[in-house]
């Protein structure tokens, strides 16, 4: 017998309509890096309507030499947490290092070992979250709208090579900025999701017993330990991608942002929006149209559905 | 034609401008420019009028629509022409999900692919794809025709009630109590007549045709212990 009545199959579709934005920028006409910012800003701001509560940012830029570390670091405290910290660390680990503070967020660069860094930090500044690492990445991540926290952290002025964002309407956790997206996956890398996974709790669980350390209930940053996990034991960003095809149960549309470019994949039933559209100039991934259809070229970009349970990728990634 | 800037009026005011036309107005033909991707554009349509839209269109377009014709010279968002009644709506790129859903009249014709459950739930509408259908297309599908010509995807037509399918590429899972059917020549007939109403030059005698296998109408008593 049929169980499902119409009203529950139209909800499966209208449902859709809430719950977050994703964009995902990546420009392949260099001449373009310098108004990365400019182009990207509005897409993040488009989607306010799915995102309301809070919003962030991945921006590859600048990379730093092999022999140092990139840093972005977020504190509830910055008055506190950012006075001295550069020449604190430069004294503690006998190395160099610079900061770049930009509100409650700060970039730091320093060629101490980034793992003595870290230990650093959290044994001297324990209140500071490390948001991103890297060599080019920079992570900026803030409660309230999304014009606001383009505001905050300057994007529309912002160069850079390639840019995925989220505006989140919270749904699974706390409206916290450490619940906000992207949340960090590895060197370089970072995830934004749309959608809700409904094992989360289960594999937050797996995850911590293999030494995964969460900050939030958000079940988005399970899907990034995953892949922090997977990535750490050697997997490529591909097979770390389809391993997640397979464990993480719920739906979802994944952005990844990698050193080179972005990865984009969705849950086998397709049940989140995403949209890709591409030009000679540039890769543009959003969770609905309008987000990019300010960007030059749109009205004769090819534009498609990504399939589900597929991966695409731009770059290097 | 008379032209509107949905940049200029926005979509309430591109709709209500289409909405004001008299039925037997002198101007049958109008043009929208700047879609920009926005949700709703040409909704609720109720007059023998044709609409061109120049670019881009975002979710739910052409909704509920009756009697106009639709021409979307772009890539059409989420639910094209769901619930349409009456009128055509033309989609010359592509489509999202859930195209044609639930609607009850009129052709809806998309030149380049659909995706995921295309005609989910329709009641009536008949759909011509130039391109595939992504999975679960005709998902509960009560009636009116869905015309595939390249490939369906999977689980087609799961569940579906008395539309009638016809594919010309490869189908790649049947869905829940979906069969391929003879194609009889009143079946070949109905389907020359709906790709010449959509203008798509394809041999209807190279597509096999779907529909519901009517086990799932009656309660069967193999499936007691499950209730």
């Amino acid at each position: 017998m049929r169980c499902w009545r119409d009203a529950s199959i139209l909800g499966m579709h209208a449902g859709g309509m809430t719950m977050c934005g994703i964009v995902g920028l990546y420009l392949k006409d260099p001449t373009l890096q310098a108004s990365l910012g400019e182009l990207f800003a509005p897409m993040l701001i488009e989607m306010t309507d799915r995102g309301p509560d809070s919003a962030g940012f991945a921006i590859y830029r600048d990379p730093v030499s092999e022999h140092q570390t990139k840093f972005t670091l977020a504190s509830d405290d910055p008055d506190t947490d950012w006075k001295a910290l550069d020449t604190d660390l430069a004294r503690a680990l006998i190395c160099q290092a610079r900061l770049d503070i930009q509100g409650d967020h700060a970039v730091l660069v320093t060629d101490a070992d980034a793992f003595a860094a870290q230990a650093w930090l959290a044994e001297s500044r324990p209140r500071i979250r490390v948001v991103g690492s890297g060599r080019s990445i920079e992570i900026f991540k803030q409660t309230g709208l999304p014009k606001d926290v383009v505001e905050q952290f300057k994007l529309t002025s912002a160069h850079g090579s390639h840019a995925i964002g989220h505006t989140r309407m919270a749904t699974e956790s706390a409206v916290t900025t450490a619940g906000s997206h992207p949340f960090a996956t590895g060197l370089d890398l970072c995830l934004v999701h749309n959608g809700s996974l409904s094992n989360h709790n289960h594999l937050r669980r797996k995850l911590e017993r293999d030494g995964i350390v969460f900050q939030t209930e958000n079940d988005t940053e399970v899907a990034a330990g995953f892949m922090t996990l997977n990535l750490r034991r050697g997997l490529s960003l591909h097979a770390a991608l389809e391993a997640g095809l397979v464990e993480l149960d719920g739906f979802y549309t994944f952005c990844v942002g990698t050193a080179n470019g972005f990865a984009v994949v969705r849950d086998p039933f397709g049940c989140k929006h995403a949209v890709l559209a591409e030009t000679g100039e540039w890769v543009a991934m959003a969770t609905e149209y309008r987000a990019i259809a300010h960007l030059p070229g749109a009205d004769t970009a090819r534009i498609w559905e990504p399939e589900p349970h597929k991966i695409y990728t731009w770059g290097s990634a | 034609m008379p032209k509107l800037d949905l940049k200029e009026l926005g979509v309430r005011g591109v709709n209500s401008a289409l909405h004001g036309i008299p039925n037997g107005a002198n101007e049958p033909d109008w043009l929208i420019t700047n879609p920009m991707g926005q949700h709703a554009i040409a909704c609720g349509l109720d007059a023998p009028i044709e609409v061109t839209i120049n670019g881009h269109v975002g979710f739910y377009c052409g909704g509920m629509n009756q009697q106009a014709g639709i021409t979307i010279h772009g890539h059409a968002g989420v639910g094209i022409a769901e619930n349409m009644m009456s009128g055509q709506v033309r989609v010359m790129g592509s489509a999202s999900d859930s195209a044609g859903a639930t609607a009850h009249g009129g052709l809806l014709v998309i030149e380049g692919d659909a995706s995921s459950r295309c005609g989910i739930s329709m009641k009536g509408v008949d759909i011509v794809v130039g391109g595939s259908v992504g999975h679960m297309s005709g998902f509960m599908a009560q009636s009116g025709h869905l015309v595939v010509c390249g490939d369906a995807s999977d689980a087609l037509g799961d569940s579906i009630y008395e539309a009638i399918m016809f594919v010309r590429g490869k189908v790649a899972s049947l869905g829940a109590d979906c069969v391929e059917k003879e194609m009889r020549p009143e079946h070949l007939a109905k389907l020359a007549e709906l790709l010449n109403a959509a203008n798509i030059d394809a041999d209807p005698g190279n597509f096999r045709r779907y529909g519901s296998a009517r086990t799932l109408y009656n309660f069967d008593i193999d499936n007691a212990d499950a209730y």
